[in-house]
């Protein structure tokens, strides 16, 4: 009996509650992947982090969504020292911690959760660092620890940083995935518990929507988070609908069961445009696509020789053939989408002749061997690098240069070329936080030379003085003016051959309103409404 | 039989030894570093690689990694995946479902059609019928899966709108599911048009999956029953006037049973294969599409352990299949004394 009466309450209560999710806005979005977890701070892909940062967590400060522009987040404030080695955050007051099935906060944000969040990436004592093996590959990769010397707890609403040197771009991190803000509540309740794995598999965070459910590889659920500080969201339900293979998804769009859907196959693009009822917005992606020439091999040691061959690639074939017409050809190391983007640059235009009268200028005017690496995988700024290998081989072989096309396994590649073992390397990069620091000194710095992300191997006393004023200074039109000469410095030096920014497409069901594209690649949901 | 299944049981130990090395061996020969990867373009400063290489053990020596994981195999600890950080049971726990459910209701449905296809093609042999099906089924065992599954989705799902496109259920409903068999889930859900969502989901994977077995099978049963059909036997069961049906499903079937169940044996380790394909399109979430993703993000331990675990399951079914034998033909359990 008991158990026929708890059936039924059972039973009324699911009917009563596909009631309500029938009626409420439940907006689908048809995912890529399956996020790797929902701990931002433990990976680097768009995908986990549309799953979590993105969706679920607040940094001290955020991106305005559809800009690089940084807004305040749990932070509503923030200042920097004078010798800019200290950068204080004043917290928000009222920020709660999401309540779910397992975590009910018994306290508003304060500067412990700050703290923990940050320390926990750094601090080789701390459960959560032991627990990874210390593997937060963002902070690691941006060297953050040594950049923090110390984070203070100031009172309970204000928390300092204290840094190693100046670094201008610290704020624009601050408002990455990898900052995400925790609870430090919540990360002792577990710890005491020994389920420290749940950090990354029950997220509990500030941000617009609050965590359901997921179903590996199958379906991620949110909620509207009622209790956010921010504007709330329109939609009462977010449903991430993992659909791996476009064409799929593209299916699925035309059949109306999801709304939005993120990477659609270049080729499909004509016909989704004309598919009634979904639209397709576009914008330039923060990315460039280049060709890196290996600056400590003999040949490219001469900056004539790297122009030359400069000269001789005929971008707008690549544009045509590998991006299908839908890129912009790139003249600048930086996206015009970035902030101090040198309009006023000349790009070294295809033109045989000169390349030949720049070789011979070099003495090099029967051409000589080299090889060109392509990278065994799609990538956002390279659809296709195989194809545009081949091509920029045909280009060389016009002025006598013989190029031998090379690949690797990705992993191998990547480590290939951070070692410097190729002449010519295709690479690229989609950038993290719209500062141009985050290209420039990643790819082109001295340091980078050592850390591998610069493959061409080169270091200029005049680009990197450039870069360090940019660096020391919080002054945007001091950084702006540096980083503008920096790009006249390394359009004459030539290290690379920039080719192209790729674009980003979104197909999107017309029902959907208020959806913006992302210039730093993100997928966001909370100023979006349904018709 | 016991000691039928018992030598059946010493077999496996060398089987064993011989599919942790090649797991072991697969995932290494690849090129390539889980942390490289991890790491993608951004890469890593050289004293913190260094630091995840021993971490995660990567700088022993392989023989050294490869004990040490035997080891921990031995205690029943499959490790834990370097990218979500769950331990591969779970994982493989929570996916494998799924995959059954699809690999049941696949085998299912190439049992349902390929078996009596096959036998009406005997009986008819050389008519109309017997060339279209044999046509069809060789269509059937050349198509590409991939292909063959876009055209499923592209025509049901799209142009006639019968069948949702992809997952398990629709995105209306989200329930627990304790049994991660989502027929059986949707029921106890108590949620209104659940199930009907889980069967619709069902349907063309199953259909996908199922083709190559089922042409498989319409041609393995035909050619056994052609075979037992002109046995002495059989002529003298029709001329003692037994009538035709009696004759093909009674004495010719059940002695063309070995060869079809021996196929239907085999056809599972081509089934959880295909699923591989099947679960990626239809974006299906079983073990084989949880494998691709960890070969493509040398996730080690997810894909020495997803190995181990598969190559169990063809393991188990094929020794079901062998005591089948047994029961079918009462011979062979006469020679295993």
């Amino acid at each position: 009996m008991k158990k026929s009466i708890l059936a039924a309450a059972v039973l009324a209560g699911g009917m009563i509650m596909s009631g309500q999710v029938l009626a409420a806005k439940t907006l689908v979005y048809c995912s890529e992947g399956s996020p790797e977890g929902f701990d931002a701070a433990l990976f680097t892909s768009g995908t986990s982090f549309d799953a979590s940062a993105n969706t679920m967590f607040d940094g001290l400060v955020n991106f305005k969504t559809g800009t690089t522009e940084v807004l305040p987040g749990v932070a509503e404030s923030w200042s920097v020292s004078e010798d800019g080695k200290e950068l204080t955050f004043k917290l928000r007051a009222g920020v709660k911690f999401h309540s779910t099935k397992n975590f009910t906060p018994t306290r508003d944000l304060n500067a412990d959760d700050v703290i923990f969040s940050f320390n926990r990436q750094m601090d080789k004592e701390d459960p959560y660092f032991k627990l990874v093996n210390g593997k937060f590959p963002y902070f690691n990769a941006m060297d953050m620890a040594k950049l923090i010397v110390d984070i203070v707890r100031v009172d309970d609403m204000t928390v300092k940083f204290v840094l190693d040197h100046p670094e201008a771009p610290i704020v624009s991190n601050m408002a990455m995935a990898f900052a995400s803000i925790q609870s430090a509540e919540y990360a002792a309740q577990l710890h005491k518990a020994g389920k420290e794995t749940d950090l990354n598999q029950k997220p509990v965070g500030t941000g617009p929507f609050k965590f359901v459910g997921y179903k590996k590889d199958s379906v991620i659920r949110y909620a509207k988070n009622d209790a956010y500080w921010g504007e709330k969201p329109a939609i009462d339900n977010l449903v991430f609908s993992i659909t791996t293979d476009a064409s799929v998804r593209f299916q699925k769009m035309k059949a109306g069961e999801c709304h939005v859907m993120p990477y659609p196959n270049p080729a499909d693009i004509a016909e989704i445009r004309k598919t009634d009822g979904i639209s397709v917005m576009q914008q330039e992606g923060l990315n460039v696509g280049y060709l890196a020439y290996n600056t400590e091999k003999e040949n490219f040691k001469d900056v004539k020789v790297r122009k030359a061959l400069n000269y001789a690639i005929n971008k707008e074939a690549i544009k045509q053939v590998v991006f299908d017409g839908e890129a912009t050809i790139a003249k600048n190391p930086i996206p015009p989408t970035i902030w101090s983007y040198d309009e006023s640059t000349v790009d070294d235009s295809y033109d045989v002749e000169k390349a030949k009268a720049l070789l011979k200028e070099a003495g090099l005017e029967n051409g000589f061997k080299t090889n060109i690496w392509a990278m065994p995988v799609q990538r956002p700024y390279n659809p296709d690098a195989k194809k545009m290998a081949e091509l920029i081989q045909a280009d060389w072989a016009k002025v006598g240069v013989e190029a031998e096309i090379v690949t690797f396994e990705w992993g191998e590649y990547l480590k290939r070329s951070k070692a410097g073992e190729h002449d010519t390397v295709l690479l690229g990069w989609t950038g993290d936080n719209g500062d141009p620091d985050n290209f420039l000194r990643v790819l082109l710095g001295c340091k980078s030379k050592i850390n591998g992300t610069n493959r061409a191997r080169w270091c200029n006393e005049d680009f990197e003085k450039e870069l360090q004023a940019a660096l020391l200074s919080t002054d945007p039109a001091v950084r702006t003016k540096a980083y503008k000469n920096a790009q006249k410095i390394f359009k004459e030096q030539a290290p690379w051959a920039t080719i192209a920014h790729s674009t980003v497409f979104m197909p999107i069901s017309d029902k959907v309103t208020g959806y913006k594209i992302d210039p730093l690649g993100g997928h966001f949901f909370h100023n979006v409404d349904l018709k | 039989m016991f000691s039928f299944l018992f030598r059946r049981m010493l077999v496996l130990i060398p089987t064993y030894i011989g599919i942790t090395l090649i797991a072991f061996a697969f995932i290494h020969v690849i090129p390539g570093d889980p942390i490289l990867v991890m790491a993608g373009e951004r890469g890593l400063p050289p004293e913190k690689y260094a630091e995840l290489m021993h971490a995660f053990g990567f700088d022993q020596p392989l023989w050294k990694q490869y004990l040490d994981y035997v080891g921990q195999l031995l205690q029943g600890n499959f490790g834990v995946s370097f990218v979500t950080g769950r331990p591969v049971l779970d994982e493989f726990f929570e996916l494998f479902p799924a995959t059954v459910e699809l690999a049941f209701f696949a085998l299912f449905f190439a049992l349902l059609i390929g078996i009596p296809a096959g036998i009406i093609a005997a009986v008819k042999r050389g008519t109309f019928f017997d060339h279209s099906l044999m046509t069809i089924s060789l269509t059937g065992f050349s198509m590409p899966l991939f292909w063959w599954a876009l055209l499923l989705i592209v025509f049901f799902s799209g142009y006639l709108g019968w069948t949702p496109v992809s997952g398990r259920m629709s995105a209306l409903y989200f329930f627990e599911t304790p049994t991660g068999f989502m027929l059986i889930d949707s029921l106890l859900s108590g949620e209104e048009g659940a199930f009907k969502s889980a069967v619709m989901h069902l349907i063309l994977p199953a259909v996908a999956l199922g083709t190559i077995p089922m042409a498989t099978f319409a041609r393995q049963s035909r050619s056994a029953m052609l075979e037992t059909l002109n046995e002495d036997f059989i002529k003298t069961a029709r001329a003692k006037g037994l009538s035709p049906f009696r004759v093909t499903i009674v004495h010719a079937f059940r002695n063309a049973l070995i060869p079809i169940v021996t196929v239907i044996g085999l056809s599972v380790g081509v089934l959880l294969g295909g699923a591989i394909l099947t679960e990626t399109i239809f974006s299906w979430p079983g073990i084989g599409k949880w494998m691709v993703d960890s070969i493509f993000r040398r996730d080690y331990p997810v894909v020495q352990g997803g190995l181990i675990l598969i190559a169990t399951i063809v393991i188990i079914v094929n020794l079901i299949v062998d005591v089948l034998y047994g029961i079918i033909d009462p011979r062979i359990r006469r020679q295993g004394h």
